[in-house]
């Protein structure tokens, strides 16, 4: 039974399994893009933006409310055509060639940075957006989008170790027990994200995320290989799977990942480790050729809102950079140390910056990592 | 039977619209990602295509030389062990009465029904250390164990489960899986134009069982068993999803780094080179393979 739930679990996993149905997914977003164009030419109403009351939204799957569409619908009038990516790479490369006809997109802060290079995205207009004022402290200005002038906080999350309680005594406190450690030979399993990897192994050896020197990813890619024959594998983010199936002890992974397990198995915790972390944010914005940028920025306005945060925040249960949703959700999950790590923690995690002339350096040092 | 070269408008007004679609959506696309293998990147989306072959000389890199050959490995292993289980199951199909065959047919071809990705988390739930398969493996240890402890004999020890899963096992059983119906299909094509009666020929003159599959049905099966071959080994090649899902530390396939190019690594030119070389590798055995049988027919 419980093999059943991990199973159907696994099926569910936003990243996991759209990944491999990339081809079927392309066919469902260009599918829905087609019939909403042709729909467009008949309808005639016009939304109190302006602009015919249609939407095209292109975000993470399970990454909403159950009821946000609709209730924005019949806040607005405006119809939300939603289609789903798997990946990142996935967003950035339907868009690298000219957009498609998406007004809001959901791009994670390392792409926002290079959405902004390559000259993807519109500045935003915050006099539309008033309830930015809902954003906690920390959000209202980061380094990947100073001023944020093309993004909105939508989710954040940070990278740490998810474990089994009665497997793993004591409780970890540092990368070294999955770095650089067999004391728990056969039951640890990492990201297989090449950049993450080396961005917290630097972060282990005391270094920041960014600006690694190559010498330093010599290093990392020594520690990887001795470590490796005591890693059982590399995931695809689905770390929260090989632990709750007790197939490991050990998981990188990220607190909104483990935080959704934790409410099935009282037995997992999850730790930010002593060194600091890698923070990650989903950020809402508004692809250049949006069809319906007023549109796009009174459904950003929208998602926001306090009571519109906080469905979506009981539906996907990641941590909220929105402070007035999280004023309305339950002391469960605001007082939980996964979903919410304490401030001194917080403080020694940073934002790891797009970095073209690194990446390569990365992938080519994990394939030989891989290889060895 | 009418020679095309009479009836050369039929033909071109019934070839027109295949072969537009084919260079439309596989000759120019494989010949602009072609042309990327000659290129380098300039900024995040533009690729300069300049001519370089610095791509092709970085893909020759020891590292790269030897994830190819691993591929090539494991992708042989898997065609050998398919055909190993599948020649059976053809011959046994070939030989069903006429009631059985269609159903027989269908249980194979059944799991193409189902999505790729869904069949191998199917078998990760059968594969992993809390999975079916150990599952059962250890209730029957359990069980002889109590069994000979009920005899008077030492009770066995403890049981361990078995590794089944993220290793080189795992991909291995994971593509033969996957890969089976690839096999058994043209060699049942093979197998079921043959001639009867060639075989009660070999039984009647003398020759076992053994020796008649030997030298008159694989022989005459040929064909079928070399186009199994290939269309088993060529996907193998280029499995990646397997690898990702069920590999272990050290299973990456060519196809994975591939990937990892024109996704994460955003390095399209080097991912083109990657593939194309992939190609030309199997394009070159194709052609080896054409060059023998004509040769032969010839």
């Amino acid at each position: 039974m419980s093999d059943l739930a991990a199973f159907q679990k696994s099926l569910a996993n936003r990243r996991a399994l759209l990944k491999g149905m990339g081809a079927a997914a392309i066919g469902i977003s260009f599918g829905g893009l087609a019939g909403c164009d042709s729909k467009s030419e008949s309808g005639a109403k016009i939304a109190g933006t302006g602009e015919e009351p249609k939407l095209n939204f292109y975000n993470w799957d399970t990454y909403i409310g159950e009821t946000s569409l609709d209730d924005f619908k019949g806040a607005s009038g405006i119809d939300v055509n939603m289609s789903l990516f798997a990946t990142n790479d996935e967003l950035f490369a339907k868009l690298r060639a000219g957009n498609p006809g998406f007004d809001v997109i959901v791009p994670s802060n390392d792409f926002v940075e290079r959405m902004v290079k390559s000259d993807m995205l519109i500045p935003l207009d915050h006099s539309k957006i008033p309830n930015f004022k809902n954003a906690g402290e920390t959000f209202k200005d980061v380094a990947y989008d100073p001023g944020r002038a093309h993004s909105m906080p939508y989710t954040w999350l940070v990278l740490g170790i998810g474990y089994r309680k009665s497997k793993v005594k004591p409780a970890p406190d540092s990368w070294k027990v999955i770095f650089d450690s067999d004391q728990y030979k056969g039951r640890i399993a990492l990201l297989s994200e090449a950049g993450d990897l080396f961005r917290l192994s630097a972060k282990y050896l005391g270094h920041s995320v960014n600006n690694m020197p190559p010498a330093m990813i010599k290093q990392i890619e020594a520690m990887l290989i001795k470590q490796k024959p005591f890693v059982k594998s590399f995931h695809e983010d689905n770390g929260q799977d090989l632990l709750l199936s007790g197939e490991v002890d050990l998981v990188l992974e990220y607190n909104g990942d483990i935080a959704q397990i934790m409410k099935e198995d009282d037995d997992i915790g999850f730790v930010l480790p002593k060194e600091g972390s890698q923070l990650n944010s989903d950020n809402l914005c508004i692809p250049k050729g949006a069809p319906h940028p007023e549109n796009a920025h009174a459904f950003i306005n929208y998602l926001l809102g306090a009571e519109a945060g906080k469905k979506i925040t009981e539906t996907i249960l990641y941590p909220t950079p929105n402070d007035a949703a999280k004023a309305l959700m339950s002391d469960d999950y605001r007082n939980n140390p996964a979903i919410f790590p304490t401030a001194a923690q917080l403080a020694k995690c940073e934002y790891a910056a797009y970095n073209d002339k690194l990446q390569p350096l990365y992938e080519e040092a994990f394939t030989r990592v891989r290889a060895a | 039977m009418q020679d095309w070269k009479q009836q050369r408008s039929v033909f071109a007004a019934i070839s027109a619209v295949p072969l537009a679609w084919l260079s439309v959506f596989f000759v120019i696309p494989l010949g602009v990602v072609w042309l990327y293998s000659f290129g380098r990147n300039v900024g995040l989306t533009e690729i300069d295509i300049s001519g370089t072959f610095a791509n092709y000389a970085r893909a020759l890199e020891p590292l790269y030389l030897e994830i190819f050959a691993k591929s090539i490995s494991v992708a042989a292993l898997t065609t050998l062990i398919c055909l190993i289980v599948g020649f059976p199951v053809a011959l046994a199909i070939t030989f069903a009465t006429p009631k059985w065959r269609p159903w027989l047919l269908l249980a194979i071809m059944l799991p193409f029904w189902t999505n790729l990705l869904i069949r191998t988390y199917a078998l990760i739930a059968v594969l992993r250390t809390e999975g079916y398969a150990n599952k059962s493996l250890g209730w029957l240890w359990d069980n002889a164990s109590g069994l000979k402890a009920l005899l008077g004999f030492a009770p066995l020890s403890t049981w361990e489960p078995l590794p089944l899963l993220y290793n080189n096992f795992a991909v291995i059983f994971g593509l033969v899986y996957v890969h089976l119906p690839f096999m058994v299909l043209p060699l049942y094509a093979a197998l079921d134009r043959l001639d009867k009666s060639l075989i009660e020929a070999s039984l009647d003159l003398g020759a076992g069982h053994w020796r008649t599959i030997n030298q008159i049905v694989a022989p005459l099966a040929a064909p079928g068993i070399l186009s199994g071959v290939i269309i088993t080994f060529v996907p193998a090649l280029g499995a990646y999803l397997t690898p990702d899902l069920m590999g272990g530390t050290d299973s990456q396939m060519i196809a994975n780094v591939i990937e990892r190019q024109f996704k994460r690594a955003n390095d399209w030119p080097f991912g083109a080179a990657l593939s194309f070389l992939l190609m030309y590798a199997t394009f070159i055995l194709i052609a080896l393979q054409s060059m023998r049988t004509k040769k032969e027919a010839g």
